[in-house]
């Protein structure tokens, strides 16, 4: 069975088949074949990632370091003894991220046939998905960080090119701005936002190359040293034991990945210098750098503080793509990484506190803004915003486990939200085309499909729909017994453990912040059902829609059931009938297998209780007060929130979304822009061009030419030396061709004198001597 | 072998001097192509003149050997020639060779 895990290329490999073959060949096939391409080279990912899962128990959970056919090595420079191969890694994390991709990626290539239904572009969209798969699959099975960074930059290539997909739409805005134009404006700003993190990436890597020789996370025939601490001190022990401690040590750890080094030299209880040229840091002031960086990375991919603004505007994207890419895999791909090097986050103190307070932070500021959002999309994706901070936090908070499993989770209902938020938009624009046509006179009206303002009652147009929906939010919200609940509740009870049993306040930070974000979770998602759902139709619209083909609502269904039980991957231990049902800390232990910090999370009644209360007290107050909307049957203009004294401001603030923008275009992009006309005009133009090459380097440089040219050139060489040369031959050829006349009796002559004269010469020796001949 | 002739030697080559004399001042002073043609035959026939007379005198068979050489080759070119200045008067329908001092046509 352990041959199975040699199948691992197959998860890259066959989606870039499928890409290539709907590459060269879509346009040929219609929609059908390419559909039927693009979700079959994805469902045959996920086939291979759950042999993976099943081969990976018969190993015994150990890892398996894979080569890939064809690929011997990558990057091999011997005369530096550079060695970076391509190869795969199976292990609990990386087959968990496969299948969560795949898995989720193949119900979403099944939605978007039926989503992109219609489209000019049906083919390369599939292309487009298709190698998103491959680069995201490049990521997580990767062996060494570089191999994953190539992952994470092709990945937010196919982000760039499915945000900007629709980048010729004509609609245009009532400013003036088409929306072909904001969708590649967005796609453009997702590119340059994440520039930053990765640049931070790169920095991580080269810092980590530096100090540890190698890039591979483990050597193909090494397991990840436990965390658990005897491991770790028993290990030390064999290389302290030597006396020449740092030769001895850097030949131990020769054959180690990085992170069994830094394993291995954190947990021995000695400093450590790393050497920077003149300059000796200590191992674990790197380790921090090299976290933080990393931090950088992870904030720019996963959308927290400050970089997470590329991510409300990529809703710009086709909904499948927001699913996909921008809720459920690409955006989680930092997440990974941090979780992939817990062993560095676990001995860099400052930088777990760090990473928790931007995660929590990211978390609370996104769930406030989002309560003030009217875009059915925009709601989703601050949520999503949202939700990563939680995962970040987590990571923070050392709860790797959890931080996975909320991922995991939150890859199922958020994705499930997206997709029935898909649908309600295609509901609302067939409805609206159906309105069109029977009445004529809607023709200059402005109609946003995705303003919340103008749905309502489509809880009886849409049943499937609506119900997924609800659903996935009480699975957001975290509603017993749903997915969100369990690995949400796990994150709270870590920072509650972190702070009462640790004492640091970075728990305690996180878990009021937290339980808040908690709180208007709940409350914006019902304020989207009642919006959107409840009530009375605000808009013909909504009237006319109808439910959406089965090929959209089968995923919904599928990711609903997923919703529901997905929590029970991680059931706590000690609960009455759940834990004899579905065992304890199932998921944790699978984990704990390749991410070695893994640690099961206590289940604190009281904890859970209080957040769920607080769960169930938003819905309710969400429902109370948008009850009286509901029954509205024109567009809404306000919001409750915006008509009460109290909250108004708060609701402008976050309608506003905390104007991060606007203060990044007055405090960054304006003095950037001022900086580069500054050295546009004045410093480059004015004085550089003008003044420098013109004055200085141009005109004395025309002078002097000029000078030369006139006074030397014409006037010396030309008609001087030249002259000499040019007019000498000339004056004596034309003396001497007027011998030539064409009279031929001259030239008879002329023969007949020179025979004489040669005869003479003949004849005469004494004249001969007298003409010297 | 012939006897010496009777007829001395000088008379032979002040003959043959005097016709090449008249054969330059021909080609020199005659305009007229075929004229200066049979000038320069003259010229040719004084040379063989002079040839023969002295083949005569050393009693050797040199002298008439080159005679026939040249009356061989003043054969072809009177051929050449004469055809040189048949197809000269058809295009310029003059055979004088002062009109010959361009090369036009």
């Amino acid at each position: 069975m352990e041959n199975v895990l040699t199948a691992v290329p197959l998860v890259v490999f066959i989606p870039l088949a499928g890409m290539l073959i709907n590459l060269f060949f879509g346009k040929y096939f219609g929609e059908f074949g390419v559909g039927f391409i693009g979700v079959t080279a994805s469902g045959l990912a996920f086939v291979v990632a759950a042999l993976l899962w099943a081969g990976l128990r018969d190993n015994n959970f150990e890892a398996v370091v894979v080569n890939p056919p064809l690929f011997d090595g990558w990057i091999s420079i011997p005369s530096a003894n550079l060695e970076i191969p391509w190869q795969f890694r199976v292990d609990t994390l990386s087959v968990t991220m496969m299948l969560v991709v795949s898995g989720v990626g193949t119900l979403i290539h099944l939605y978007a046939v039926g989503y992109m239904h219609g489209d000019p572009r049906f083919p390369r969209f599939f292309v487009y998905l298709n190698l998103f798969l491959v680069f995201m699959m490049t990521l997580v099975t990767g062996n060494n960080i570089l191999m994953m960074f190539v992952g994470w930059e092709g990945v937010g290539l196919c982000s760039y090119l499915l945000i900007g997909f629709w980048f010729d739409k004509s609609r245009v805005f009532p400013d003036g701005v088409s929306e072909g134009w904001k969708n590649s404006n967005a796609a453009r700003k997702a590119m340059i936002v994440n520039r930053i993190g990765d640049f931070g990436v790169l920095l991580a890597i080269f810092l980590t190359f530096w100090t540890f020789g190698t890039l591979d996370f483990y050597k193909p025939d090494e397991q990840p040293i436990g965390g658990h601490a005897e491991e770790a001190e028993e290990h030390a022990l064999v290389i302290a034991s030597t006396d020449e401690v740092i030769a001895e040590e850097e030949h131990d750890l020769s054959n180690m990945g990085f992170l069994n080094q830094a394993q291995v030299l954190l947990s021995d209880g000695e400093e450590h210098q790393v050497k920077f040229g003149s300059v000796d840091l200590s191992l674990k002031a790197i380790v921090t750098l090299i976290t933080l960086l990393m931090l950088l990375g992870a904030a720019g991919k996963s959308a927290q503080i400050p970089l997470f603004v590329w991510l409300p505007d990529a809703m710009a994207g086709p909904t499948p793509v927001s699913a996909l890419i921008h809720a459920a895999t690409m955006v989680t791909a930092g997440v990974y990484m941090m979780v992939r090097a817990n062993v560095l986050f676990h001995h860099a103190e400052v930088s777990s506190f760090i990473v928790t307070v931007i995660g929590a932070t990211t978390a609370i500021m996104a769930g406030f803004i989002a309560v003030g959002q009217w875009d059915v999309k925009k709601v989703l994706a601050y949520s999503t915003v949202s939700q990563l901070g939680f995962m970040v936090a987590a990571v923070g908070l050392g709860a790797y486990a959890a931080a996975i499993f909320h991922l995991v989770t939150h890859a199922f209902f958020k994705a499930l939200l997206f997709l029935a938020s898909g649908s309600i938009i295609h509901g609302m624009e067939h409805g609206h085309h159906h309105s069109h046509d029977s009445h004529h006179a809607h023709h200059e009206e402005e109609f946003d499909p995705q303003d919340m303002r103008t749905m309502g009652g489509l809880r009886r147009k849409m049943p499937i729909t609506y119900w997924t929906y609800v659903i996935g939010t009480f699975a957001l919200a975290g509603i017993f017994p749903f997915a969100g609940f369990w690995s949400k509740d796990e994150i709270l009870a870590d920072s509650f453990r972190v702070f009462w049993d640790e004492g640091e306040l970075k728990g305690i930070f996180a878990l009021m912040l937290l339980i808040t974000a908690a709180g208007f979770t709940a409350f914006y998602m019902w304020r989207q059902v009642s919006l959107v759902f409840y009530g009375e139709p605000r808009h013909e619209a909504g009237e006319h829609a109808s439910e959406s083909s089965l090929l959209m609502t089968l995923p919904l269904m599928i990711l609903a059931v997923l919703s529901i039980f997905g929590g029970f991957l991680n059931t706590p231990s000690d609960l009455p009938l759940l834990t004899d049902l579905f065992g304890a800390h199932k998921f944790t232990d699978w984990l704990g297998h390749s991410v070695v910090n893994a640690h099961a999370g206590e289940f604190l009644w009281w904890l859970a209780l209080g957040a769920l209360g607080v769960a169930v007290f938003a819905i309710f107050a969400a429902r109370q007060l948008y009850a009286d909307e509901t029954t509205s049957t024109v567009r809404i203009t306000g919001d409750p929130l915006a008509r009460n004294p109290q909250t108004s401001q708060a609701f402008a603030l976050a309608n506003a979304k905390l104007l991060w923008d606007e203060m990044y275009f007055k405090y960054l992009e304006n003095p950037f822009n001022v900086a580069s006309r500054f050295l546009a005009d004045r410093v480059d133009w004015q004085f550089w061009h003008d003044f420098f090459h013109h004055n200085i380097v141009y005109l004395p440089f025309d002078q002097g030419a000029k000078g030369i040219s006139g006074n030397v050139d014409k006037v010396v060489i030309d008609k001087g030396i030249m002259m000499v040369f040019a007019r000498g031959p000339w004056e004596i050829a034309r003396r001497v061709r007027r011998v030539q006349t064409g009279f031929v009796r001259i030239y008879a002559l002329t023969i007949l004198l020179g025979t004489v004269l040669v005869m003479i010469a003949i004849l005469f020796p004494d004249i001969r001597d007298i003409l010297g001949i | 072998m012939l006897e010496s002739s009777p007829v001395a030697i000088e008379l032979y080559v002040l003959l043959s001097a005097v016709l090449f004399v008249m054969g330059t001042l021909g080609v020199l002073l005659r305009r007229n192509a075929i004229l200066i043609f049979m000038s320069i035959e003259l010229m040719l026939n004084s040379a063989n003149l002079a040839l023969v007379a002295f083949a005569r005198q050393w009693n050797t068979i040199d002298g008439h050997l080159m005679v026939f050489f040249v009356i061989t080759v003043a054969a072809a070119e009177v051929a050449v020639g004469l055809a040189l200045i048949v197809a000269i008067y058809r295009t310029k329908k003059s055979i004088s060779i002062d009109d010959l001092h361009k090369f036009e046509g």
